[in-house]
């Protein structure tokens, strides 16, 4: 397999974004009741981390070169200004595909995946197709992890045992943390070969 | 002295009844991330707090300044070159710690809990007040980060602060200090909290009915 797919598949199910490196916890946490919303969630976050991948790049490439300590605050303020920009084009040109992600995209822009991807992209120094694929990567591996808790928070909501001390942000916790030690076990995927 | 006992009460209600992370669950990423040991606990802790301090002061004292409109923007420009100057703070003179802690220095301009306090708080209130709130959230999640620090390293190494605790018989629960570990030992400390509030709550509940009932 070429270095790119090996960039995807380890940051889809290996390194998961959330159920790794904890990013992106406020949404994972907050929007998992529903599965279907959920699902539009993670295709917009999809969305603006590609839009965050090419932007870092340029910025990395054209700009930041000339001053790196400006990196945090110009990150911040190009991505969060590019995708207003691109939510406002799709305002305009497709209403329907605004109501299935308009809503999240200001949500997700300052989200730490998304900060996080650029930072990391930045620090493992990729160039622009490496950085699109591992934004996908990330992306889809939001949208997995996202969509599989919705689905077993829709499950357990149906338990009526469980006491009322339990029900919430605890037990969403503990859920996410067997999650996570499922996803450990790919760890082992590429080790032999 | 009615305006020291302000502040001191804006400071505990940080600390401890309004916790940033047990009661109000904020700012998990950073919390998460980092504390497999107690020792880099305290290190994001402290990096924290400076950031917190630094931009509740400048918030406040610019308040009238800054326009309605554009206010969350101006905010996480001041949080980012607060955080900036942290990075480059800790690279220089703590370079292992800054390894250790990697890309998430810079995230904690992504923390919900600063921007939050400054829209909430620093924003609407005067330079000691926002001082004095400052300090009590910041020292609330020093202390959330450092107990989930200890904890999980007590647990999954056997130390505190590198020191070890238990005899060479001692099995670590390594699961402790890789991310599953993170998501249920916090789960369980939520857990924690949630039961004192109810316990909290029984007690009031009670004391209220006797008090009808004299």
């Amino acid at each position: 397999m070429g270095d790119l797919g090996w960039i995807f598949i380890s940051t889809l199910l290996i390194n998961n974004f959330v159920l790794a490196y904890f990013l992106g916890l406020c949404p994972f946490l907050g929007v998992s009741n529903k599965l279907e919303v959920s699902f539009r969630l993670g295709l917009a976050t999809i969305f603006v981390m590609v839009v965050t991948a090419l932007c870092a790049w340029f910025l990395n490439t054209y700009v930041l070169i000339h001053a790196p300590y400006l990196r945090l605050i110009s990150f911040i303020v190009v991505i969060a200004s590019v995708v207003q920009l691109i939510e406002m084009a799709i305002k305009k040109t497709s209403p329907a595909l605004f109501r299935a992600l308009g809503i999240f995209l200001p949500l997700i822009t300052t989200n730490c995946a998304i900060l996080g991807l650029a930072i990391f992209a930045t620090n493992k120094g990729y160039g622009l197709w490496e950085g699109l694929v591992y934004a996908l990567g990330a992306g889809m591996g939001f949208t997995l992890a996202i969509v599989l808790m919705a689905g077993m928070r829709q499950e357990v909501e149906k338990v009526n045992a469980m006491p009322k001390l339990i029900r919430g942000f605890a037990f969403n916790l503990i859920i996410s943390g067997i999650l996570s030690m499922a996803f450990m076990g790919f760890a082992g995927l590429f080790s032999s070969s | 002295m009615a305006k020291e006992q302000l502040a001191y009460d804006e400071f505990m209600k940080g600390l401890w009844r309004e916790n940033p992370v047990f009661v109000q669950v904020l700012g998990l990423c950073p919390l998460l991330a980092v504390t497999n040991s107690a020792i880099n606990g305290l290190a994001m802790g402290l990096a924290s707090f400076f950031v917190l301090l630094g931009s509740s002061i400048l918030v406040s004292l610019f308040k009238s300044y800054i326009p309605k409109q554009v206010r969350i923007s101006c905010f996480i420009i001041i949080i980012a070159t607060f955080v900036t100057v942290v990075d480059y703070t800790l690279a220089a003179a703590l370079p292992v710690i800054h390894k250790e802690l990697g890309a998430f220095i810079p995230l904690i301009v992504a923390n919900c809990l600063i921007l939050g306090r400054m829209e909430a708080f620093a924003s609407r209130n005067t330079l000691r007040m926002s001082v004095a709130d400052a300090f009590g959230m910041g020292a609330g999640f020093l202390f959330a980060l450092v107990s989930l620090g200890a904890v999980r390293e007590i647990l999954g190494v056997g130390e505190l602060f590198g020191i070890a605790l238990f005899g060479a018989n001692f099995e670590p629960w390594v699961i402790m200090i890789l991310p599953p570990g993170g998501f249920i030992t916090l789960g369980v400390m939520l857990l924690y909290f949630n039961w004192l509030e109810e316990k909290k709550n029984k007690i009031d509940k009670q004391l209220a009915t006797e008090d009808g009932v004299n």
